[in-house]
């Protein structure tokens, strides 16, 4: 599904390589993990792969369902399927968090080729699967994101996920800023939405994360590359050992 | 000797090109008296420190500056509205256009029969609102227009009307000058909302004066525009009285130069005072918003609430001034001014005041000009919302403080549909 192949990225400003040569491949129905140290470029590959400015890809590529993303706009490439779950939710003053979510869903349908869903329907799945999450109807009408508590704003990232309803989902950090209830419950969106057609790359630091969502693969990021891949076990020997061990042993 | 050159006085050249309309003894001395207020002061020139930021030539000079009638299939503003409709053409009344007045259950008529009259409720309202407002700043265009109006209404409310009186202004002649003046006095305890469009002509200079008593409730929404090329020079006076409110938004798209005055005295006590302007301006654009509010009685409110959002070149104005009187204890006054820039071309000239008397207040203010935030635009993006939509919506968003200042959800649905119109049609 998400296939990419010796990804070299550097930032623009700065000239300065953060990905040298990343080699992914996910297939539809796993959940992929990926953990590493800070600076690790963790964070950059779900930018670049999402299509944020800023970024040069200086070799390499990365394709969705066969479909070049590097060649895409974001509003494209989220139209194709990809979504990412930011680590710093942009909290927007003046757009209502409703109407931020329709616009949204009937852009995607729309270049998609696909009929707008109606206002009614629209509210009724919305409202559906936002109880799921525990998002209350305040939280529907506010700002977006604008006063939201961490957790507040974590779950209002998976509703949007699950109203998108995408094909290849990139969760950045979504463990950051958590209390243990709130990962519990972050968890249980991202889990009800595991199907055999949907993929997942996970970005976590901690194993924690990985108690509740269940890898399927798990890869370590170590200086712009990917330095090991395992199963579920290498998340738990990272918990225990830290990367210092892992990272002597892939050099 | 030789002959000195006769140096020409651009206030009298303007004066020269002007007659004053005839009318009835009040009438007459009420223009005499504007009249000589305007030759105090002369019409207002490029070193004039209250024009610093807008030139005002165009808008005092004799002869008016052609503007071409726009064109295009938007329907005009508020329509669909149950309201009371009153049509000026180039800045004449239309009677046929309008909704009968005798029929309104009223009491509202025209300038020239309120002004014919021996005696009438508005002769102590007419040019003394605009009067009181020349100190500490003279305002000359407003006491041109109050000497040389040709045509307006007066509209006196004793009790609450449900149905908005809705000024309608249409702009036919390439050439028109059209100088409006209104008069409103909202009685103890009635209420009204009056809505106003429309270009008016080539060059408007209008003046409304409203008063509003004790427990009196005034809104006013005004959507200004849509021809490029016309001129507007604007003043708003109101006098507010113990325990009334006041509530102005206008909504300005379009226009080469449009100056909004507007003068503000709270002279009764808990009286609250908002104003707010949404403006979109692209290319050939000047908008100035002139704010003067007067604190001179207890526990009053009042805000101040511009938003400006400026393209390729456009330019936004903001003078804006909190005057707290002593004695004036316990004011709330906020002022807030706002642009948001969409390219290195566009200005954004503010000028925020305040002037404090009186130790038991809290009055803040801020002006600030920026760019769409990126990381907001790609978060939109980022959910799908194409570049266009995504920057269409941030902006909706950045002028959505001063449309929530309208009152009535169905006025505010209306602004906030032609805004998101006026953005469509104008993707670069």
């Amino acid at each position: 599904m998400l296939e990419i192949k010796n990804l070299h990225v550097k930032l623009e400003e700065e000239d300065k390589q953060i990905l040298k040569g990343v080699d992914l491949t996910v297939e539809a129905g796993k959940v992929h993990a990926i953990m590493g140290p800070n600076g690790s470029g963790k964070s950059t590959l779900s930018y670049v792969l999402s299509g944020r400015d800023g970024y040069e890809v200086t070799a390499g590529s990365a394709h969705l369902d066969g479909k070049d993303l590097l060649e895409m706009e974001a509003e494209e490439r989220a139209a194709a399927g990809l979504f990412l779950a930011f680590q710093y939710p942009v909290e927007i003053p003046g757009v209502g968090n409703m109407t931020f979510l329709r616009t949204a869903v009937n852009a995607q349908r729309k270049a998609r080729g696909q009929e707008e869903m109606s206002a009614t329907e629209f509210l009724k799945v919305v409202r559906e699967k936002a109880k799921t999450l525990k998002i209350d109807a305040d939280m529907l009408k506010r700002p977006v994101n604008v006063g939201f508590s961490g957790g507040e704003k974590k779950r209002n990232e998976i509703l949007q996920m699950a109203m998108l309803e995408p094909k290849m989902c990139i969760l950045d950090e979504t463990d950051s800023g958590l209390d243990v209830d709130a990962m519990k419950l972050v968890s249980e969106g991202v889990n009800a939405l595991r199907d055999a057609g949907r993929g997942f790359l996970v970005i976590t630091h901690y194993q924690r994360l990985l108690d509740h969502i269940k890898p399927d693969v798990v890869h370590i990021m170590a200086n712009g590359r990917i330095v090991k891949t395992g199963g579920p076990e290498l998340a738990l020997e990272v918990e225990n050992n830290g990367y210092a061990d892992i990272l002597g042993e892939a050099v | 000797m030789a002959d000195l050159a006769v140096k020409s006085d651009p206030t009298e050249d303007r004066l020269a090109a002007l007659t004053m309309p005839s009318c009835g003894a009040w009438g007459r001395a009420v223009r005499e008296a504007a009249l000589a207020r305007l030759r105090s002061t002369g019409l207002p020139g490029r070193r004039d420190e209250y024009w610093k930021y807008t030139r005002p030539d165009t808008l005092t000079q004799a002869n008016v500056v052609p503007a071409a009638v726009f064109q295009n299939d938007e329907l005009p503003p508020f329509e669909g509205l149950e309201r009371l409709k009153l049509v000026f053409v180039d800045g004449v009344f239309d009677a046929d256009a309008s909704d009968d007045l005798a029929e309104t259950g009223l009491e509202i008529e025209r300038l020239e029969t309120a002004m014919a009259q021996d005696i009438h409720w508005a002769k102590d309202l007419y040019g003394v609102l605009e009067t009181n407002g020349q100190t500490p700043v003279a305002r000359p265009l407003a006491a041109l227009n109050s000497a040389y109006a040709s045509d307006g209404i007066v509209l006196r409310v004793t009790a609450p009307v449900a149905r908005p009186i809705s000024m309608i202004y249409r702009h036919e002649n390439l050439n028109s000058d059209a100088i409006l003046h209104h008069v409103i006095r909202v009685e103890k305890g009635a209420s009204v909302s009056v809505l106003e469009n429309g270009p008016a002509a080539a060059r408007l200079n209008k003046v409304m004066e409203v008063d509003v008593a004790d427990g009196a409730a005034f809104h006013h929404v005004r959507a200004q525009g849509r021809d490029h090329e016309r001129r507007a020079a604007t003043h708003i006076f109101a006098r507010l009285g113990t325990e009334s409110r006041f509530k102005s938004f206008t909504m300005t798209v379009n226009g080469v130069l449009t100056r909004n005055e507007c003068v503000i005295e709270l002279l009764g006590d808990n009286a609250q005072a908002h104003v707010a302007g949404a403006a979109l301006g692209d290319g050939d654009f000047h908008h100035d918003d002139t704010v003067f509010i007067t604190h001179d009685a207890v526990n009053c409110e009042s805000r101040q609430v511009f938003k400006k959002v400026l393209r390729n070149g456009a330019t936004g104005v903001f003078q804006g001034k909190i005057l707290v009187k002593p004695g004036a204890q316990k004011t709330d006054g906020y002022q807030i001014s706002q642009s948001l820039l969409l390219d290195e071309d566009s200005n954004f000239l503010a000028k925020p005041e305040l002037e404090i008397y009186a130790d038991d207040v809290a009055c803040s203010h801020g002006s600030t000009s920026g760019a769409i935030d990126d990381d907001a635009l790609f978060y939109l993006r980022s959910r799908g919302v194409p570049l266009a939509d995504a920057q269409d919506l941030l902006v909706l968003a950045f002028l959505a403080e001063a449309v929530d200042e309208i009152e009535d959800e169905d006025l505010r649905e209306h602004v906030s549909a032609r805004l998101s119109g006026w953005l469509e049609r104008h993707r670069s």
